[in-house]
């Protein structure tokens, strides 16, 4: 087995998931459930999709993506921070929404093709040796993605926003004394969560399939909410996460194309088990770290 | 006034819905498995379904219920139709072999069909097409065409139409290139496009250069443009993928046989059976060879296609072993249709073992 590709592609499988889960750790620092990541994610899967085909450029298809989704989840922002609807209910409509929505925009997207997005030639570093291919020669998404990791978490840690959004997410209303607006806060992260959701959502559909196909992110958007629990709502946490999952996935894949012994039911349930090995251990040393106010509604005169 | 229009209207729409209840026409439904613009699969089985609506315009109603998954919600969904008036019900998905035999029960004036299983009941037909002989062709094709002598097989379920689909496709590779591998992915379902484009990602990695697919979506064919390789198409001709990578495909024709059973419904003829149909009926169709398929290798593929067609040629002929090495058909033997519907072995020369 390959090391190189191996590791190549567990880079293109993890992204998607690694997007769409630190915009949902955000969310969620801020105080908000928000369940519907799956129908934000085919929304942009299929957005993107659309632009990049009729624009030719798949950046401004990932762009649009992002706004696509970010908009689609403004609604459930609208609906759960200013008429307080039940966050559960209405994260899963927005599932729904967005299954439903995708279908009706995709339709004469099937079999169409779309642009592909170029890998990147990064001078001296794409030349190493071994490292070079493996690490280097991605398009710029999967590197747009890691940069994300890498600002979530120092925004989280030494910026005063951080902090405040912080605040919000454990105690709303001590937030609410001090002066901060909350909800207006919430809105924003809800917002940053459709669009990162949005750009995961259009890498299925423009780099790792490459196609659309309705119902195609097949649950990616659930994954995504297991890996920020599974982070323990850390943004490193959600990296591990996501590479851990995208490169057992990859790994069983492998190793059944390399025909290895091992039976396949142990393989395929591997990244499901490794996920529920971590959880527990993670558990165990009692450092959850959900944010305090996490589903719950918040109303100025409550 | 207001209110006295309401009743009137209410008391016209009553009277209507009666008067279309009067009509009673036959009411036909639909279950797939998939959304019906996967591309492949269920797609094929909802133009069948709209091919024979045309067939029979107003004489019918169709109705169709898309991705649904296999087990308990199938129930449902099926229990939902059959008291909706449903008359005629075809399950098109393996997986809805037990549904439909349990609800086939609770629903004797109901009749079923079902697709690719094997298990029938009084009101409950299994029809099938021998995807097995497109397998043939297709696979020989798959050997002739691979330079790496390595060929990759995506698998949905360990069930015996996608074994006998693997079978098939080895026997007549190793008949174009004696040298050839065949290594298996089973990814545990009928439709993941994501899932399907990373196994197809891995057997390239792996060395794999054509790559066979058993699963509903054209992400399979999708990975083979961008990376390089060869893929066919699988229940549907998946012609967007012409002439490269895809450079011949399996289609499945179930409009006649949708338009045969209904007619059986108008008629009052209809009755239980379990059928089997392949290329010479028309049920399992190729795809036109594309590419760089060189032209020997075509007048091959196209023979092959026309010798099981009229009976001359059996996919499954002896001499052949099963996997550990014991004899299965003697030399100029073929399988009986008992052993192909409950195949649960690999030939011998392939790799791994087959899951539970």
């Amino acid at each position: 087995m390959d090391p190189v590709l191996l590791v190549a592609s567990i880079m293109v499988s993890a992204t998607p998931i690694l997007l769409a889960a630190i915009g949902e750790m955000v969310v969620e620092k801020s105080g908000v459930l928000n369940l519907g990541v799956e129908g934000m994610m085919i929304t942009g899967a299929v957005v993107g999709f659309a632009v990049a085909v009729g624009s030719g450029s798949p950046l401004l298809g990932f762009a649009l993506a992002a706004v696509a989704s970010a908009a689609l989840s403004l609604s459930f922002g609208l609906l759960t921070q200013f008429l307080l609807s039940n966050q559960v209910a209405t994260g899963l409509g927005l599932t729904l929404v967005g299954l439903g929505l995708s279908a009706l925009i995709g339709a004469s997207y099937e079999g169409v093709k779309a642009p592909s997005l170029p890998k990147l030639d990064i001078p001296v570093l794409g030349d190493l040796p071994v490292v070079g291919r493996m690490l280097f020669s991605h398009d710029i998404m999967v590197y747009f993605s890691l940069a994300l990791v890498v600002g979530v978490w120092a925004f989280l840690k030494y910026t005063r926003a951080g902090l405040i959004l912080r605040a919000v997410g454990e105690s709303h209303d001590s937030a609410h004394a001090l002066g901060y607006k909350v909800v207006r806060l919430r809105l924003a992260a809800i917002c940053f969560g459709g669009a990162c959701a949005g750009l995961g959502g259009a890498y299925v559909s423009l780099v790792r399939v490459p196609q659309w196909t309705e119902g195609m992110t097949a649950g990616a958007g659930w994954i995504a909410l297991a890996i920020v629990v599974f982070a323990g709502w850390r943004a490193w946490g959600v990296l591990v996460g996501a590479y851990l999952f995208g490169g057992v996935t990859v790994l069983q894949l492998n190793l059944q194309a390399a025909g290895t012994t091992v039976p396949v039911e142990l393989l395929s349930m591997s990244p499901y088990v490794v996920t529920i090995v971590v959880l527990v251990i993670i558990s165990a040393r009692g450092a959850a770290g959900a944010p305090a106010s996490l589903g719950r509604p918040f109303h100025a005169s409550t | 006034m207001k209110r006295r229009t309401l009743l009137a209207s209410a008391a016209l729409s009553l009277a209507l819905s009666g008067a279309a209840f009067a009509q009673d026409v036959p009411k036909i439904g639909f279950v797939y498995v998939g959304p019906v613009n996967d591309g492949g699969w269920s797609q094929h089985h909802h133009e069948s379904a709209m091919q024979m609506k045309e067939h029979f315009g107003d004489q019918i109603e169709l109705v169709e219920q898309e991705s649904v998954p296999e087990g308990a919600d199938a129930e449902r969904v099926l229990t939902q139709m059959a008291l909706s008036g449903a008359d005629l019900i075809f399950t098109t998905s393996f997986g809805y072999m037990d549904p439909t035999i349990a609800v086939a029960e609770k629903f004797p004036d109901v009749k079923f069909e079902h697709a690719t299983g094997y298990k029938t009941a009084e009101n409950v037909s299994a029809y099938s097409a021998r995807f097995y002989e497109g397998r043939a062709i297709t696979g020989f094709l798959a050997g002739a065409m691979t330079e790496t002598n390595k060929i990759g097989y995506i698998g949905s379920f360990p069930i015996p139409e996608v074994i006998r689909g693997i079978n098939s496709s080895f026997i007549h590779a190793q008949k174009a290139n004696p040298d050839v591998e065949l290594s298996v992915v089973w990814i545990s379902s009928w439709f993941d496009p994501a899932k399907e484009a990373d196994a197809t990602q891995a057997l390239l990695d792996q060395g794999a250069d054509v790559v066979l697919a058993h699963t509903d979506s054209t992400a399979p064919l999708s990975v083979l443009e961008k990376a390089g390789g060869f893929g066919f198409g699988q229940a549907a001709d998946m012609a967007d993928y012409k002439p490269e990578p895809r450079i011949s495909s399996i289609i499945d024709d179930w409009a006649p046989y949708y338009i045969d059973r209904v007619q059986a419904i108008l008629d009052g003829t209809w009755e239980s059976h379990n059928v089997w149909q392949g290329i010479g009926d028309g049920m399992v169709g190729i795809g036109e060879i594309t590419g760089p398929v060189p032209e020997e290798v075509k007048a091959e593929a196209l023979q092959m296609k026309e010798d099981i067609a009229n009976g001359d040629y059996h996919p499954f002929t002896g001499p052949l072993n099963k996997q550990d090495g014991s004899a299965w058909l003697a030399e100029g033997e073929v399988a009986d249709d008992g052993t192909l519907a409950g195949m649960d072995f690999y030939v011998e020369g392939l790799t791994g073992d087959i899951p539970n």
